[in-house]
């Protein structure tokens, strides 16, 4: 069997939809920043593959790009949820709700 | 191919499961010719994020995570979402052409790669090294002992 580009958009989208489930559904914010990684994992494979059928390797460069970016938001937002836990002593997104009233 | 499952209750096998997916994810970049990003891939996602991930999971001690209910108005608003997200993507895929040629000469080694993003794109490279720093910086006042 010949592997077009639908394919591979096709992975892409159910990566995209299966990450965007888990940040809709879980509860834990380690696990919600898991499912962001996942879609922007999503994200780069649709990008690479533009780039190979469409014979253009700006999209790869932009996927570098995104790779970084998404590395030094890991590290904030994993700092973030630390300082966080030092406070509150949780990591679930309902007991977070001191801006509500 | 089991790709991603973030409804483990335990967050660690779902740590396991994101660095099955990144290298899988891997080898797909490799199949679509992008060596030097798949290399990448491997080296930034499952070395340095996920050891970040696992680590920072190792140090709240969610291992014991008690059960909680899932809020199924939630769930079931979500699912509808998701699906209705999936559909559109899937249309447009549908919709794309069929007839681009796959075996095109390009090659996503680092040589290619690297005289691109030294010249075309130089200036948002650097903006990357000076976004990089400015997380680095960041990080560290974060993790001082006492956050003013």
């Amino acid at each position: 069997m010949h592997i077009t580009l639908q394919h591979y958009l096709t992975v892409s989208a159910l990566l995209f939809a299966i990450g965007l489930l888990g940040v809709i559904v879980r509860r834990n914010l380690l696990v919600i920043y898991m499912c962001i990684e996942l879609m922007l994992n999503a994200a780069n494979l649709a990008l690479v593959a533009f780039s190979r059928f469409t014979n253009n390797l700006d999209g790869q460069v932009f996927v570098f790009f995104v790779i970084t970016v998404a590395a030094a938001e890991v590290s904030v937002g994993l700092a973030l949820i630390v300082a966080l836990y030092r406070k509150r002593q949780t990591a679930h997104v309902e007991d977070l709700t001191m801006m509500k009233n | 191919m089991v790709i991603g499952n973030p409804f483990s209750r335990n967050p660690v096998t779902s740590a396991m499961f994101l660095v099955l997916t990144i290298a899988s994810l891997a080898g797909l970049f490799v199949l679509l010719h992008a060596f030097f990003l798949a290399a990448v891939q491997v080296l930034v996602y499952a070395g340095a994020v996920m050891v970040l991930f696992l680590f920072v999971i190792m140090l709240l001690d969610l291992n014991a995570e008690e059960r909680r209910k899932f809020n199924k108005f939630g769930i079931a608003g979500g699912m509808v979402s998701v699906v209705a997200i999936l559909g559109i993507l899937l249309a447009s895929v549908a919709r794309t052409p069929m007839d681009i040629q796959e075996n095109s000469p390009l090659e996503g080694g680092p040589v290619l790669l690297g005289s691109l993003l030294f010249k075309q794109y130089l200036l948002p490279f650097e903006i990357v090294s000076l976004l990089l720093l400015v997380a680095m910086v960041g990080v560290v006042l974060l993790s001082k002992k006492d956050l003013k």
